[in-house]
This record gives structure tokens, C-alpha cells and sequence, in this order.
């Protein structure tokens, strides 16, 4: 991926979380602590502001600093969830990655999500996205069909029991409200899809 | 100091620090010290970077034991814990216990020169589970 590729990849997941970010504060504040939305725009509006620095590293590097960005900035659980996942990405993927080269790395990076989290797909979290868009990652989907398997899996985890986080608190009251890292998620893989998708 | 430094991440700040005046009534300066709370922009939350300045602050040579409150707080101190990383990261104990009793419980245990994993036990006892 080039530079300016990537520095536009930043530039979208910032723009779609910070368009987002009062449906997220909502999502969050109906079965958690209501912070979501604004811990995620400022973790990706930090990471944009330094877009063309990490663009220029090559793409493990950028993965990495883009994490790490996101663990200093977020200020909630979702800094070091979210920031794991991509410096995860940055640690196994090449400069160069073919797709089963980032289908491999992003499962590789679900896993440490998931150690992170102390947290397995089912529990109405983030890995409830990320497990489906790894499966259609590996079955040769699209962007746009990755993107959907993602917005779908969100959807999916309204009728989830939390297990995990704040909203775990709350019990069968989880029931019917969409889990906020789940929308992140998806908002973050329709983002990246259609970048990558573009470039 | 050899003592066990104990650190206190609350997502609000005047819990961390009522927690730490807690433990200094109990162990005045004998135990290396260090309270953070707030997500570093004015908001409850925890802040990673917060959070290992703290691990610095108390750091001893025995070890840190950290006691937390609520779930992020647990996730971002096992985050600066890796990012502080080894051989220093194999002397750090974020601990499952009560903030506050774990907090005074496992400061008065380090007080007496306990070795971090005693300070840790004594923490945990506090935790059915």
C-alpha cells in the first residue's frame, strides 16, 4: 500500500468514527459508561493528526504506531482493545501483504484482541464483528461483502447477553441493545474495505 | 527503597487519591507510593500513559503491586505493564482486589518487607473467586 493510500485509510476510519461518535456515546451509554464515542474520536483523531508521518513508515511500522497512538490517546478499555488489534496486525504482516497474508495476521491479531480482552467471540464484544469479517476475509469475499458480514454482525449482538465490560453489569438488561465496540467495529472495517477496496 | 511499591488506577481521581491518602495513614512513607485516575482529558477513564508514569513513580527493585477498579482500569494497567516492558514488566502485579481494602491490605504487607508475590497473596485473599 502506498503512502498516500494509507494516510487516506487513516483519514477515513477517522472521519467515520467522528461522524459516528454520538451514535456510539448513545449505543454506550444505554447498557455502559457512555464513553465510547468520544474515547474513540479522540484515539483516531489523534492518529489523524500524525497521518502523513505514519503513512510514510512502512506499513508494519504504521500499523504499530497507529496502535500504539491509540493505547496513549483513548483513555477507556477500547485504547488498549483497539490499539492491540493493529499493533497485532503490524507485528505479523509484511510490508507487502498478499490476502492470505492478512487473512493469517488478522487472525493472529483476533487472538490478542481476545487475550487482551480476556474475552472469546459470543461474549457481545468487539470479536463478535471481528471473527465473521476474518471468516469472510478467508472465503474470498469482497470489500463490500466483508463490510456487510461486519454491519450484520453488529446487529447480531443485540440479542446477545453481555459477558464482558461494563455492560456484563447490567445481565439479561444487555439484552436488545447493540454492544458499541461491535458497532466500532463494523464502522472501522467499512471504512478500511472500501479504502483498500479504492486503492 | 526495597519495599513493594503499590499503584492505584481508578477511573476517577479523587477515588485514587482518597485510596492513597488511605494507605499512607497506614504506611506513611515506607512504601514507595503512586495514584492515577481520569482518562487525561478532564473525563473518568484511565489513561495508559497515566498509568505508567505512576509504575515509574513507585517503582522499587521488589516489585509494583497495582490495584485497580473497574475493568478498563484492569486493561490499561496490563497494557502499560507490557509497555513498560521486560525484564521490569516480570516484577508488576496487577492485582484482582477491591481497590481500596487492596490498595491499604497490600501496603501495610509491603510495609513489613514482604517479597511482592506475599503482597500480592495478601490482596487477593480479598477476592472470593
Amino acid at each position: 500500500m502506498a503512502a498516500s493510500d494509507f494516510s487516506q485509510l487513516i483519514a477515513a476510519t477517522a472521519d467515520t468514527i467522528s461522524s459516528h461518535a454520538d451514535e456510539l456515546t448513545a449505543l454506550d451509554q444505554a447498557i455502559g459508561d457512555g464513553d465510547h464515542g468520544l474515547n474513540m474520536k479522540r484515539g483516531f483523531e489523534a492518529v489523524r493528526t500524525e497521518k502523513d508521518a505514519i503513512a510514510a513508515k512502512p506499513l508494519p511500522d504504521a500499523l504499530k504506531a497507529v496502535g500504539t497512538k491509540l493505547v496513549m490517546t483513548v483513555g477507556g478499555a477500547s485504547g488498549p482493545l483497539f490499539g492491540t488489534l493493529f499493533m497485532a496486525l503490524g507485528k505479523e504482516l509484511s510490508a507487502t501483504p498478499d490476502r492470505a497474508a492478512l487473512t493469517a495476521a488478522l487472525g493472529k491479531a483476533i487472538e490478542a484482541v481476545s487475550a487482551r480482552g480476556k474475552s472469546q467471540p459470543g461474549q457481545k464484544t468487539m470479536l463478535d464483528v471481528l471473527q465473521p469479517v476474518y471468516e469472510a476475509l478467508a472465503q474470498g469475499k469482497t470489500a463490500g461483502a466483508i463490510a456487510d458480514a461486519a454491519d450484520k454482525a453488529a446487529e447480531a449482538t443485540v440479542p446477545m447477553k453481555a459477558l464482558r465490560g461494563r455492560a456484563s453489569f447490567l445481565g439479561e438488561r444487555s439484552i436488545g441493545h447493540m454492544d458499541a465496540g461491535a458497532r466500532s467495529t463494523a464502522l472501522l472495517v467499512r471504512a478500511i474495505a472500501e479504502a483498500i477496496e479504492d486503492s | 527503597m526495597s519495599n513493594v511499591g503499590i499503584v492505584i488506577v481508578s477511573h476517577s481521581p479523587l477515588v485514587a487519591e482518597g485510596t492513597a491518602d488511605m494507605v499512607r495513614q497506614m504506611v506513611g512513607d515506607e512504601v514507595p507510593l503512586a495514584w492515577c485516575g481520569g482518562n487525561g482529558h478532564g473525563g473518568l477513564g484511565t489513561s495508559v500513559e497515566a498509568i505508567m508514569g505512576a509504575i515509574e513513580k513507585a517503582w522499587s527493585e521488589a516489585g509494583v503491586a497495582i490495584l485497580v477498579d473497574l475493568g478498563g482500569a484492569e486493561t490499561n494497567s496490563e497494557m502499560a505493564v507490557e509497555m513498560i516492558g521486560e525484564p521490569r514488566s516480570q516484577k508488576i502485579v496487577v492485582c484482582n482486589a477491591p481497590i481500596v481494602e487492596g490498595a491499604v491490605m497490600a501496603a501495610t504487607e509491603s510495609s513489613g518487607g514482604a517479597s511482592l508475590k506475599e503482597v500480592v497473596a495478601t490482596a487477593h485473599e480479598l477476592s472470593p473467586s
